[in-house]
């Protein structure tokens, strides 16, 4: 089947993975540009794991069939895919030095020593970790652990670097860190990369394209941009970043926005996500940060934009921005978060919304 | 915080005392008593002589036979070794749902007791047992062949009762692994044999260890297999301290006879740890 021109470089077809009873990946099809880092982003359970492990020969599919630069792979054993693998836990040998770890693969493709030695030297200073090679893995500490099994997946030349939630095991500032350097390495090197998450930031941060994935089924790919402020359902908007819903129905069409109301009379304006016709029952999406606060007393009017009005019944302060929580007059509470100008509002200020019709986007159900 | 030294003795108390009181205390009789004579009436006189030992060495017999428990326990090592490690690695890679009940099968010899598990054999391999029955009747043999009361029956004996212990010490040491190593060996090249010879047998070694030396320190001192399932020649060690106890009551001899597989013993588990043991290879491990 390989004779339709074939643009992707790693391609799955129609696959599907049960375990028994359970479908982990349903009838999926997902094409992966060369060069590209890909995030398959989705909650525990939502079979992007498998995907990767189908990929990396670790797992079967029950059907359909996967493709690295149109090749057929589905026969092909794990240890002559040539693809990197990154573990979760790192997974270095705890019983070899550092310098054997990363040459491990290039033992089983018969490099010389000498090569082999240059080539680790190599590896370990792209992860700007020079010097350890006679170290063992318990002498490092996480984060290095992790960057010698980066060199250890990017010294072999992999076709396809697949990396399974690699930063989850670190902490916090180390995570940001090894976020930034392996988008960095990923740029330099231009090794087509699949990379699984559940974090947003992470993916919404490196990736060239995301796939946001549930229940083995694809909710949308895009890029980072694309799938944050052109969500495509409900599942995607609520999974990425803090947004509000608003059940809407549609009124009338108004020179590309739609003009829709709302429980307790009030209507507004907002941005249609597909076709609608009046009538139809939908939902407005609202993230938290496109929302701005303002005092009621300062309330003045711009034609252009929607409004709320309401009060604060609960806040949290988290430095550089404050989280409010802001009850309507029909018992609603939208969660809007502002940066701090001046001083931040109180429980039980009363304040205004304001908000472009533009960042209402207005999906089916 | 201030830190109390004795607290974690408190904690070891109980066990420390039942320990000094029912093993160490009862070793030191044994080494003492193996300096006293025993008078030709049969009365055991205390005395500070090196009489039972002479008598062990005295001539080849006594030795030989320490030998020969030497080799009957490598051997019983080397078998169980292997017999032991194919149920253990199968114990670590199987997903089955009937695991937890193959595992209790390994278990399950021990509720019943060993003394029965042991002469079950004799309807097994006797003259007129499982075997030499079936091999009748199928016409291969035309009378009973000797499988019983020789090196091979004891060997086998020792055998049920050993192969749990090594499977549960390598299985455990199995279970530790990551089994993202092995992932990680075969996505750099690996076939599966690679990936067991690189990853999972080394880092199973632990186990492996002490399961060695646990099955090598039980048959040496073991005396029921070869009293049930061997022949005159088979005595192993324990046998003849046995027989010097309890048939001639020669307290004195038989206390020299186990002090000096004790201190055998106590040297070879020494050099075993000292170069292959478990403290010897978590080292080379973490090389800390």
């Amino acid at each position: 089947m390989a004779q339709d021109k074939n643009p992707a470089f790693v391609r799955f077809k129609n696959i599907e993975k049960r375990f028994g009873k359970v479908t982990a990946v349903a009838q999926m099809d997902l094409d992966i540009p060369e060069g590209a880092l890909v995030t398959l982003l989705g909650p525990s359970g939502c079979g992007k794991t498998t995907l990767l492990r189908m990929l990396a020969g670790l797992e079967t599919p029950t059907s359909g069939d996967i493709y690295i630069k149109d090749k057929r792979i589905n026969d092909t054993p794990v240890h002559r895919r040539n693809l990197g693998m990154i573990f979760q836990n790192y997974a270095l040998f705890p019983h070899k030095t550092i310098f054997d770890n990363v040459a491990f693969g290039l033992k089983y493709r018969g490099f010389s020593r000498d090569e082999m030695t240059t080539r680790v030297e190599k590896a370990l200073e792209t992860v700007r970790l020079p010097g350890v090679a006679d170290r063992m893995p318990s002498q490092l500490s996480g984060g290095q652990q992790q960057r010698i099994a980066l060199a250890r997946a990017i010294v072999i030349e992999p076709d396809v670097l697949l990396m399974d939630e690699p930063l989850s095991a670190l902490d916090e500032n180390l995570r940001e860190d090894m976020r930034r350097e392996i988008d960095n390495l990923q740029q330099v090197l231009g090794v087509t990369t699949i990379f699984v998450t559940h974090d947003q930031r992470e993916a919404l941060s490196m990736s060239d394209k995301v796939v946001v994935m549930k229940d083995g089924i694809v909710q949308q790919e895009g890029d980072p941009e694309e799938v944050y402020n052109n969500s495509a359902n409900h599942f995607v908007a609520d999974f990425l970043g803090h947004s509000n819903f608003i059940d809407a129905r549609v009124e009338a069409k108004e020179n590309g926005y739609l003009t829709v109301s709302l429980a307790g009379g009030s209507s507004v304006r907002v941005n249609p996500a597909g076709p609608f016709a009046p009538g139809d029952r939908a939902e407005i999406v609202i993230r938290a940060q496109k929302m701005t606060l303002g005092f009621r007393e300062d309330l003045s009017r711009e034609p252009e934009m929607n409004y709320f009005t309401g009060k604060i019944v609960d806040r949290s302060y988290m430095g550089g921005e404050v989280s409010y929580f802001v009850e309507l007059p029909t018992g609603k509470v939208l969660h809007v978060i502002n940066f701090v100008k001046r001083s931040p509002y109180r429980r039980g200020d009363e304040v205004f919304i304001q908000v472009d019709p533009y960042h209402c986007r207005l999906l089916g159900d | 915080m201030k830190e109390k030294p004795w607290k974690p003795w408190l904690l070891l108390s109980p066990s420390l005392t039942a320990v000094f009181l029912l093993l160490v205390v009862p070793v030191c009789f044994v080494v003492v008593y193996s300096f006293w004579l025993r008078a030709p009436s049969g009365q055991d006189i205390p005395a500070f002589q090196m009489g039972n030992y002479a008598k062990f060495f005295a001539d080849f017999f006594y030795p030989s036979i320490l030998l020969d428990t030497l080799r009957v326990a490598l051997e019983t090592v080397i078998l169980c070794l292997i017999m032991g490690y194919v149920p253990a690695y199968f114990f670590y890679r199987t997903e089955s749902r009937l695991k937890p009940y193959l595992m209790l099968l390994v278990m399950l010899p021990f509720w019943i007791s060993f003394i029965i598990r042991t002469l079950s054999w004799i309807n097994i391999l006797g003259d007129s047992g499982l075997i030499n029955h079936l091999l009748m009747e199928a016409g291969f043999i035309s009378s009973p062949i000797g499988l019983l009361y020789n090196e091979g029956a004891v060997i086998m004996g020792l055998l049920q009762y050993l192969l749990p212990f090594m499977i549960l010490n390598i299985y455990v040491s199995l279970d530790g692994i990551d089994k993202s190593l092995t992932e990680a060996a075969k996505s750099l090249g690996c076939t599966e044999w690679q990936a067991f010879r690189e990853v999972t047998l080394p880092l199973s070694l632990p186990g492996v260890s002490a399961g060695c030396l646990l099955v090598f320190v039980l048959t040496c001192g073991t005396y029921l297999p070869p009293m049930i399932l061997g022949g005159p020649g088979n005595d192993m060690i324990a046998n003849l301290i046995f027989k010097r106890v309890i048939g001639t009551l020669d307290w004195p001899f038989g206390s020299a006879i186990s002090t000096i597989l004790l201190t055998l013993l106590v040297i070879i588990v020494y050099t075993y740890n000292r170069y292959m043991g478990i403290n010897q290879i978590f080292k080379t491990l973490s090389k800390g």
